[in-house]
């Protein structure tokens, strides 16, 4: 067993590990009273102004251990309610089908989830279930990770917190649910991620960081679930370190000079904002430089990895129906304009 | 006639599971450390101590009218809400189609427990659509079934068949060490993943085990 790192060692603002989900929850609830209602067992936050009769219903899970995602995306223009599950694990079917039951307008509902094993498997079966008792549910899969080459294969990242920017937006608007769901699909699809990791974060559970980087050594390729990168490189400079996560994702993705973006940088829980500007104004300078437009942007912890010390890179490729729904007001915990 | 399993066996297996994986939860989480995010035992221990609690409460599941396919079905929807991550709706698809399978009736004999088995993990590969040698936990399964199914059809007694079924689950779960993974969490991290056995082709080593051992025992009570 992992014993090093005693400074990180359960050196946590926790109480009992195996209720840090819930004691969050509860605290986020009293955080938000105007925005938000948590339920228990199962657990999901919703709106508090929910079901709302002519609007797509959106929903989204994941793991806890990503705050603000996606408790922190409740509320009006983004997510109807979220469901999180046990830390790093994806919620079960049931919180899903609880989640509906309480918020599901008349106009069906929109499941948003990461593409992983758990977040697949468990939403496939939520869907089946909600149908069979009669509701109309669409699902979208989050997969920008270009660290992973089978787009097939991607993981969700920060893409994530646009899709439910924008779908949210569009299902305000009144669209329908085939529309809101083009519309994440669309987001989805026109978005690429790429994460590094400076230290592995500690889950309370665990006890112990996930795993030891060595010293002068970073993980390139990361996703947010404090596992290893794909690759071990030597720590390098700022400006290094975001052109080796802002290539593999213009590979992926081609720019060309014109081309307007949203580029955002999310802290992975254990870096300051001030080095995520850093990364930011040498990204916008690359960008830029390829005469390519920033046109909105994203700075700060929006997903991320427990404690981990790092950030994520996502750039989305804009259209001016994109620019209009990411303007659109939005009133939750952690977005809000 | 030939030696039957019982739904007290049935029920015994599932509350020995609950305790093997009590006492194996920081070594499947320490083994999804290394390749995945850590949270294996924690969620199999979840569900675990929600489907014992069911079971204790039930007590004598003849008396509660439940049939070996009634039993099995029960097992998966507590799995399902429950456990969470990957394995809550394989494990969840595992009990479900064995329960499709499984007869209505107290008993099973080897050849009915085979059938179900199969069925149980045809049900994990339909969901999960990994193959034999992506470094899951159907490593294990696969050939654990192949060896029931084998000793069922030359005439193997309980005991011998199920033993057969462990000692093949546990080659496979020892066979996932040398498997670069396909599917899942370890997918993402490609040849890295190669050298570390795979936590869910373990919890489901122990599945089996604990299966041989409750199956093997006769008439002891709870
Ligand atoms: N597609 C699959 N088919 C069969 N088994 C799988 C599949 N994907 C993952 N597994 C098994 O699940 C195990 C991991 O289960 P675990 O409970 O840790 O879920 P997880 O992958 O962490 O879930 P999540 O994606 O929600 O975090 C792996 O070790 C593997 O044996
Ligand atoms: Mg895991």
């Amino acid at each position: 067993m992992n014993t090093a790192h005693p400074a990180l060692m359960q050196k946590k603002l926790i109480n009992d590990p195996h209720d840090v989900v819930r004691q969050s929850l509860e605290g986020l609830a009293l955080s938000h009273p105007h925005l938000l209602d948590v339920h228990y067992d199962p657990h999901f936050v919703r709106r508090i102004d929910g079901p709302i009769k002519g609007k797509v219903t959106l929903i989204s899970g994941s793991g806890s251990g990503h705050e603000p995602l996606n408790t922190g995306y409740v509320g009006q223009g983004m997510l109807d309610a979220a469901c999180p599950g046990a830390i790093f694990t994806s919620p079960t079917p049931d919180q899903y089908l609880s989640a509906l039951d309480a918020v599901c307008g008349d106009q069906g509902a929109l499941f948003i989830t990461k593409n992983y094993a758990g977040g697949v498997l468990n939403i496939g079966m939520a869907m089946e279930m909600a149908q069979e008792q009669g509701y109309i549910v669409e699902s979208v899969l989050v997969n920008d990770d270009v660290a992973i080459d089978d787009p097939k294969n991607r993981r969700g990242m920060g893409a994530t917190v646009l899709v439910e920017k924008m779908a949210g937006a569009a299902a305000e608007e009144g669209r329908p649910l085939n529309a809101v769901t083009a519309i994440a699909r669309q987001v989805a699809a026109q978005s690429r991620s790429m994460g590094v990791g400076l230290r592995s974060g500690a889950s309370p559970l665990l006890g112990h960081p996930t795993f030891e980087t060595r010293p002068d050594m970073i993980e390139l390729g990361v996703g947010i679930h404090g596992e290893r990168g794909r690759y071990e490189i030597p720590l390098t400079s700022a400006d290094r370190i975001t052109e080796m996560l802002l290539n593999p994702i213009l590979d992926d993705l081609p720019l060309q000079p014109g081309d307007r973006v949203l580029a955002m940088v999310s802290g992975l829980g254990g870096t300051p904002l001030q080095e995520l500007y850093i990364v930011f104004r040498h990204l916008h300078h690359l960008l830029e430089a390829r005469g390519v437009t920033v046109e909105r942007r994203l700075v700060g912890d929006y997903i991320t990895s427990l404690d981990m010390a790092g950030c994520a890179i996502t750039i989305l490729r804009l259209t001016p129906e994109l620019i209009r729904l990411w303007d659109a007001s939005v009133r939750t915990p952690a977005l809000w304009w | 006639m030939s030696q039957q399993i019982t739904l007290a066996q049935l029920k015994r297996w599932l509350l020995r599971y609950a305790d093997r994986i009590d006492q194996e939860a920081s070594y499947l989480t320490e083994l999804d450390a290394a390749i995945g995010d850590a949270d294996h035992g924690v969620n199999m221990q979840q569900g675990m101590h929600k489907l014992r609690q069911r079971l204790l409460n039930m007590g004598d599941p003849n008396d509660a009218g439940l049939d070996v396919s009634g039993f099995l079905r029960m097992t998966a929807m507590t799995l399902i809400s429950s456990i969470g991550g990957a394995a809550g709706p394989l494990y969840g698809s595992f009990f479900l189609h064995a329960a499709r399978t499984a007869p209505h009736a107290a008993t099973v004999d080897v050849t009915e427990l085979a059938d179900l088995f199969r069925s149980g993990l045809t049900g994990v590969r339909q969901r999960g659509k990994a193959r034999p040698d992506d470094k899951t936990m159907i490593d294990a399964l696969e050939p654990a079934v192949a060896a029931l199914e084998q000793a069922a059809a030359t005439g193997a007694e309980i005991p011998e068949a199920m033993a057969a079924a462990c000692h093949a689950a546990e080659q496979g779960m020892l066979h996932t060490i040398g498997l670069e993974a396909r599917k899942g969490r370890a997918s993402y991290l490609g040849p890295r993943s190669i050298g570390h056995q795979d936590p869910g082709a373990t919890s489901a080593y122990l599945l089996i085990q604990t299966a041989a051992e409750a199956f093997s025992e006769n008439g002891v009570p709870e």
